[in-house]
C-alpha cells in the first residue's frame, strides 16, 4: 500500500469509528497491521523500502538536519538528564524529597507545584481550599522558593518548573531567587515548562484568554533573550496533547504549530530568530509502539531542524537543536496488575534511550493512580541508570540508525507530521484552531474512539482487555496522604509573609504591574520587581486578570 | 417515544484532567442520553444551580486530584437543599474503595472509579431511573 492510500485510509477511519484494523496478534487472520499513527506495518524491510519512503538519510548526528541527534557523540559524552517530576505539600517537604533524589544521583530536578499555584490563586483563596500541596508543592511568594531550593548548586543541577497558566510569574520568581542567591543569570540554566496552547488542549492549567496568554508566553522569551539567554524559558510539549488522545504524529505535529506561534509572536517583537530559537525546548510523550516511537522522534528533529533552519532561515544551527525531555506516559501505565506498569517503564526508558533524548523522565508504576511513593521514584530513577551501567544505551549514538523499517517510519512519520500541520493550517492556525476549541474536540473524540476500542477489545492492553487474572481483585488506590495540617501551615507562613514585608513597596510594585501591562509592556521587569517585595501568585494574577480577563473555555460537543 | 434522560457532566475544583469526563460526556451521547457538560472550574454551587438551570436527571463529576470526599460532600448538601435528593448523582475519577461506600453513603449512586466500562455507567443510570 503506497502511503497516500494509507493517508486516506487514516482519513476515511477518522469519519468511521471502527478502523477494523487491529494493532497485534491475529495476524495469521491476515489483517493488516496499522500502527497508532495510520501507517501500514509490512512483515519485511529491505532497502528498497527506504529509497522508496523518502530520502535515505546519512548524514551525522550533531549534523543538519540532526535525524541521528543534535550533539556528534550523545550519550558517549554525558547519558540523558535524569529528571524525575518531583513535588508535594510545602516547599520544606519537597526540598528535602530534592535532596534524596539528588543524593541517588538524579541530576535535575522537575517541580511539580500543586493546583492553587498553578492556576494562579494564593493557597488561602476559597478557590484552593483542599488543594493545596496536593498535587505538588504549594508556592505562594519568593519565601517558597527560597525554601525548595536551599542547599541546592543550580550550577550542577538545572531545575525545570512544570508551570504554565502563572509561567510568569514563576519564572520571575526563579530568576529573581537565583539572583538573590548570587548567581550571574547571564549563565543561569534551566527551564520552565511555559506552553500555554497546549494547557488549553489538555491539563487544563489555564488562567487568561489566549491571546494575552500567547502575550506573556512572548513577554518571558523576549525578557530571557536578553538576561538569561541560557535559560529555557518554553517547552512546548506534546506530551499532554497525546495524554489527551492525539496519535503520536499529531502530537509532535500540533507541537511543531504551537513552536511556530510563539516563534512568529517573538520575531514580531524585533527579535532575530537566531536570539532564541536555540532556547526552545520540547516535552514528548512515550508509551505503545517502540517502533513508531523511536521513528517519531528521529522524524521530528529531521522535521524541526527544517523548520528553522529553512523556513525560518536560521543561521545557527543549534536554533534548530530539536531539544528534548522524552517522558514516559503516564497514559500507557495501567491501574490494573500495576506492577506491569515497572516493565512498561523500563520499555519507555529503552524507547527514550534509542531517541535521542537530552532529559528523561519515567512515570512511575503507581502514578496511574497516585503521586508516586518514594519507592516507586526510585524504581524509575534505577530503570534509567540500569540501561546506561548495565545494558549498554549510552555506548554508541542511534543504534538504530540503518535498519530499513527504522528509516523508512522515520521519513514516513515525518511525512505525516507534515500533513498534520497543514490540516492545522487550514483551519486557520492553531492558535485560532484552539481558541475555537477544534484541537481539544479532536483529540477528544479520538480519546472517546480509543476507550471504545480498548472496551472492545480491539486495542491490546495487557492486563486490561487481554491476560486480565481472572482472580484479580477490583483494583484499589491508595492516594497520597493529604495533611490537612500541611496547608494550615503553608496558609500560616503566607500570612506571616504578608505581615512581615514591606506592603507599602508591594502596594507600589503591583501597581506597576497593573501600568505595564494596560501598556502592553513587557510585564517580566514589573513581575520580578514585584516578586522581590514578596507580592504574591495570587496578588500578581489578580492584577493581570483585571487587564486580560479570564478564560472561558469553548465547549463543542 | 420517551423522554431522553438529561445528564449534567462537570469537572469540580482546579483539577485539568478531562480526559475521562469528556469520554464519558461522548459515551452517555452514544447511548441515548442528552448530556449538558459545563467544563473545568466549576464549584460546587454552580453544579448545583446547573442542575436545577437545566432540570437534569442526571448530575455527573469527575475528580481526579483525590479531593473527590470534600468536593461531594459539599455538591450533596447543596444538591438536597435545592430539592434534588432524588436525581441520579454520580462520580468517577481516582477513587480507593475505602472511600466508595462512603461517597454511596452521600447520597452518589454512581461511583465509577478509573477503568469503569462506558456501558456499565449508562446501565446503571438506565436501571435507577427507568
Amino acid at each position: 500500500m503506497s502511503l497516500s492510500t494509507v493517508s486516506k485510509k487514516v482519513e476515511s477511519d477518522k469519519k468511521t469509528e471502527n478502523a477494523g484494523k487491529t494493532n497485534r496478534t491475529e495476524l495469521s487472520a491476515g489483517k493488516a497491521v496499522v500502527n497508532e499513527s495510520g501507517i501500514e506495518i509490512k512483515t519485511l524491510y529491505t532497502a528498497e523500502d527506504v529509497k522508496r519512503s523518502g530520502v535515505v538519510d546519512r548524514s551525522l548526528p550533531g549534523e543538519h538536519p540532526f535525524t541521528r541527534g543534535i550533539h556528534a557523540e550523545m550519550y558517549r559524552k554525558r547519558p540523558w538528564t535524569m529528571r524525575q517530576y518531583t513535588g508535594f505539600a510545602n516547599a520544606a517537604d519537597t526540598n528535602e524529597r530534592f535532596h534524596y533524589l539528588i543524593k541517588n544521583g538524579q541530576t535535575g530536578l522537575n517541580v511539580a507545584f500543586d493546583l492553587p499555584t498553578q492556576c494562579g490563586y494564593d493557597s488561602d483563596a476559597p478557590e484552593s481550599s483542599g488543594e493545596v500541596g496536593r498535587v505538588g508543592m504549594a508556592v505562594d511568594s519568593l519565601r517558597d522558593f527560597e525554601l525548595a531550593f536551599e542547599g541546592i548548586d543550580l550550577e550542577q543541577i538545572t531545575v525545570s518548573l512544570t508551570i504554565n497558566g502563572s509561567a510568569a510569574i514563576l519564572i520571575a520568581m526563579y530568576l529573581a531567587m537565583a539572583e538573590k542567591r548570587g548567581y550571574d543569570l547571564k549563565g543561569l540554566r534551566g527551564t520552565a515548562q511555559n506552553d500555554i496552547l497546549k494547557e488549553f488542549i489538555g491539563r487544563g492549567t489555564w488562567i487568561f484568554p489566549v491571546q494575552p496568554s500567547m502575550k506573556l508566553v512572548a513577554d518571558t522569551v523576549e525578557y530571557c533573550a536578553k538576561h538569561a539567554p541560557k535559560y529555557s524559558p518554553v517547552s512546548v510539549c506534546g506530551y499532554h496533547i497525546r495524554e489527551s488522545g492525539a496519535n503520536p504524529v499529531q502530537e509532535m505535529g500540533y507541537a511543531f504549530c504551537i513552536a511556530k506561534a510563539y516563534i512568529d509572536d517573538v520575531l514580531k517583537r524585533g527579535l532575530d530568530i537566531d536570539e532564541f530559537a536555540g532556547r526552545l525546548s520540547f516535552n514528548f510523550n512515550i508509551f505503545g509502539n517502540l517502533f513508531e516511537q523511536v521513528a517519531k522522534f528521529r522524524a521530528a528533529r529531521r522535521l524541526w531542524a527544517k523548520i528553522v533552519l529553512e523556513e525560518y532561515a536560521a543561521k545557527n544551527p543549534k536554533s534548530g537543536w530539536l531539544r528534548m525531555i522524552a517522558g514516559g506516559g503516564g497514559s500507557g501505565l495501567t491501574i490494573q496488575q500495576p506492577e506491569n506498569n515497572i516493565v512498561r517503564g523500563a520499555y519507555y526508558a529503552l524507547i527514550g534511550a534509542l531517541s535521542g533524548a537530552q532529559t528523561m523522565a519515567l512515570c512511575c508504576y503507581d502514578e496511574a493512580y497516585t503521586i508516586p511513593s518514594p519507592k516507586a521514584q526510585h524504581i524509575s530513577l534505577r530503570t534509567m541508570q540500569l540501561l546506561v551501567e548495565e545494558i549498554g544505551l549510552a555506548d554508541t549514538v542511534d543504534p538504530l540508525a540503518g535498519s530499513y523499517y527504522v528509516e523508512t517510519l522515520t521519513n514516513q512519520m515525518e511525512q505525516e507530521m507534515v500533513k498534520a500541520m497543514k490540516e492545522v493550517d487550514a483551519q486557520g492556525g492553531i492558535v485560532q484552531a484552539v481558541a475555537e476549541g477544534r484541537i481539544q474536540e479532536q483529540v477528544s473524540i479520538q480519546a472517546y474512539q480509543h476507550q471504545r476500542k480498548l472496551e472492545s477489545g480491539e486495542f491490546h492492553k495487557v492486563g486490561v482487555n487481554c491476560y486480565v487474572d481472572e482472580d484479580e481483585e477490583a483494583p484499589d488506590v491508595e492516594l497520597h496522604p493529604y495533611a490537612e495540617k500541611d496547608a494550615e501551615l503553608q496558609v500560616g507562613s503566607l500570612q506571616e509573609v504578608r505581615k512581615t514585608r514591606d506592603n507599602i513597596k508591594v502596594e507600589k510594585t503591583l501597581a506597576r504591574l497593573k501600568v505595564d501591562a494596560q501598556s502592553d509592556r513587557n510585564v517580566m521587569p514589573a513581575l520580578i520587581d514585584a516578586v522581590k517585595s514578596y507580592a504574591t501568585v495570587g496578588e500578581m494574577t489578580n492584577v493581570l486578570i483585571e487587564v486580560y480577563g479570564r478564560y472561558q473555555e469553548p465547549i463543542r460537543f | 417515544m420517551t423522554k431522553k434522560i438529561k445528564v449534567l457532566m462537570a469537572k469540580p475544583g482546579l483539577d485539568g484532567h478531562d480526559v475521562g469526563a469528556k469520554v464519558v460526556v461522548q459515551g452517555l451521547k452514544a447511548s441515548g442520553f442528552e448530556v449538558v457538560y459545563l467544563g473545568l472550574r466549576q464549584t460546587p454551587q454552580r453544579i448545583a444551580e446547573a442542575a436545577q438551570e437545566y432540570n437534569v436527571d442526571v448530575i455527573g463529576i469527575s475528580v481526579l486530584s483525590g479531593a473527590h470526599m470534600t468536593i461531594c460532600s459539599r455538591l450533596g448538601e447543596l444538591l438536597t437543599a435545592n430539592g434534588m435528593k432524588d436525581k441520579f448523582w454520580m462520580v468517577g475519577g481516582n477513587i480507593p474503595l475505602n472511600d466508595r461506600n462512603k461517597l454511596r453513603d452521600l447520597g452518589f449512586d454512581g461511583v465509577f472509579p478509573t477503568g469503569t466500562p462506558l456501558d456499565e455507567i449508562s446501565e446503571r443510570i438506565k436501571e435507577k431511573l427507568l
